[in-house]
């Protein structure tokens, strides 16, 4: 049966993809570095950490959105397969931002289908070779390019609009937009691999240069080169080589291109839709989520993330961040690894590296910023401004 | 390269230029630029003349624009409901961004967008001004 048709009974687990091997590089500006050098770093990680050869891999699904604008390097799923020395099935697939966790998805696909039983999904960004300008027009290619790249929107813009939008209507401040940035660079602070590992106070958000107002510098994830692996393998598989964390829930939606022709600018829908269906085959409801990695590419997407995974009511999202909810040691701990904002943002390697942290959390590895007896994680994972969404349940086992 | 084409601007003639879009045979909801399927499944459009005359749903203003735009920062931006049916998003020219408000009406006036390529191609199209 597909997986997007398979519900099951509450507490029943039907799926379980086992993660066997994590590998990110640190995020950045890595001029020293191209496209192939992030990609097969991430990978060689990936595979010392699964203590596994590359020949032991079948099929290899790569994430990549700007390397065709950007390097003028496309063709990036035989460059993952090249890199190991393998003419194995590799394919590159793209949903902007959303990149990283298509390629899980993918791979998910493979393994249920029969076709694969080890699969390695990867992500790979390289932004800072060329002007702010140029990677600007590149990102709005994932918006709609006719409807609101010719009239001069750009990704600030578009969050720009959804956040004047929620807060003309629900009773968000601008200071307590600014948390969500000031606790993400806290987690930030104390992990080894993010861009930005320095914190900041509501100050440093409000005084900073606008981008598109009300969302100043300080809202907006940044620029970053990265790259992030991840490799899955089948349950028995998994299980033989000693995973300890599998993916149970899988869940991808989409909707249209444009902000304009969306039923509702007060949510992001295809993020609930796919919280939904991940929710359903993995059997848990919001309240069994110990932790989320989600997509804050600004400060008020991870408002609306928050409220499409249902840790909040839609309009009282932004309450979590007002009552300090969403750090590491509280209820609802929100991007540990501090965001798309303090972490940084290689587009289509954020996928990956939500998936790594989500590991790294339900391993106990998360040292300073460890989620307390983490069992079950989710990732969220946007593309665009909205127009594809992938949640994955992420759960420990014994 | 894409924001240079003269040809992906002159197949936007009709809806940019003279602000004829379309409406849904079935369901009647208007588009100012429909292609595919209409939000019912229907795919038979009747045209549809738009006034330009419009409602302010959500604004921002960018500072930081992408290339063919980085001269022209800050501008305003808005989502526009106008007033036959359609949702738009579009620049909001003429005005002070403190002008800027939820329910403002605004109309279309023809506006030269850019100059781009080596042969210096003008792409023009719509924005909004307030209405007074």
């Amino acid at each position: 049966m597909p997986l997007s048709k398979r519900g099951h009974k509450k507490g029943l687990i039907e799926m379980k993809i086992g993660v066997i091997g994590i590998g990110i590089t640190k995020f950045g500006e890595v001029w020293g570095e191209g496209l192939r050098e992030l990609l097969l770093d991430a990978q060689l990680r990936a595979l010392n950490d699964a203590k596994i050869t590359p020949k032991q891999i079948d099929s290899l699904y790569t994430g990549n959105m700007t390397g065709g604008i950007l390097s003028g390097q496309l063709h990036i799923g035989a460059m993952a397969a090249e890199n190991l020395n393998l003419d194995k099935p590799s394919i590159r697939v793209e949903a902007a931002c959303a990149s990283g966790s298509l390629a899980i998805r993918q791979s998910i696909e493979a393994i249920e289908s029969g076709a694969a039983d080890i699969v390695m999904a990867s992500g790979v960004e390289k932004m800072t070779d060329v002007s702010v300008e140029q990677v600007t027009t590149a990102l709005m290619g994932a918006g709609d390019e006719e409807l609101e790249g010719f009239h001069g929107l750009t990704f600030p813009g578009l969050y720009a609009l959804l956040a004047n939008a929620y807060m003309n209507n629900y009773k968000l401040t601008r200071e307590i937009l600014a948390e969500v940035s000031v606790k993400n660079h806290f987690h930030g602070a104390r992990n080894s691999y993010a861009q930005f590992q320095n914190e900041i106070n509501i100050d440093t958000v409000l005084n900073s240069t606008m981008v598109a107002d009300p969302l100043t510098l300080f809202d907006c994830s940044p620029i970053t080169d990265g790259a992030a692996s991840i490799i899955l393998a089948s349950e028995k598989t998994a299980k033989k080589l000693g995973a300890e964390v599998y993916i149970t829930g899988s869940g991808l939606a989409t909707d249209a291109l444009s902000l304009a022709r969306r039923d509702s600018l007060l949510e992001i829908k295809a993020g609930r839709l796919a919280a939904a269906s991940a929710y359903k085959q993995a059997g848990i409801t919001p309240k069994d989520i110990d932790f989320a990695e989600v997509h804050d590419c600004f400060s008020i997407a991870e408002i609306y993330a928050v409220e499409a995974l249902g840790l909040a009511k839609q309009g009282e999202g932004w309450k979590l961040y007002k009552e300090k909810q969403t750090y590491c040691d509280a209820d609802s701990p929100v991007n540990t690894s501090g965001g798309l904002k303090a972490c940084g943002h290689p587009v289509a390697a954020t996928g990956i590296k939500q998936a790594v942290e989500a590991v790294t959390q339900l391993r106990g590895a998360g040292a300073k910023r460890q989620v307390k007896g983490a069992e079950i994680g989710v990732t969220h994972n946007v593309g665009g401004s909205g127009a594809t969404a992938t949640v994955h349940v992420f759960r420990k086992m014994k | 390269m894409f924001r240079d084409s003269p040809i992906i601007r002159w197949r936007h003639y009709n809806d940019r230029y003279r602000l004829v879009g379309y409406r849904c045979t079935k369901c009647e909801k208007a588009y100012l630029d429909k292609k595919g399927m209409c939000t019912c499944g229907n795919l038979d459009f009747t045209e549809q003349e738009f006034s330009g005359v419009g409602k302010i749903v959500a604004y921002t203003q960018i500072h930081s624009g992408p290339e063919v735009f980085e001269s022209k920062s800050p501008y305003c931006v808005a989502v526009i409901d106008l007033k036959e049916g359609a949702r738009i998003e579009a620049q909001v020219v003429d005005c002070r961004y403190s002008d800027l408000k939820q329910g403002l009406e605004v109309e279309a006036v023809f506006r030269k967008f850019y100059t781009s390529g080596e042969k210096g191609v003008i792409h023009y199209g719509t924005k909004f001004v307030p209405k007074y």
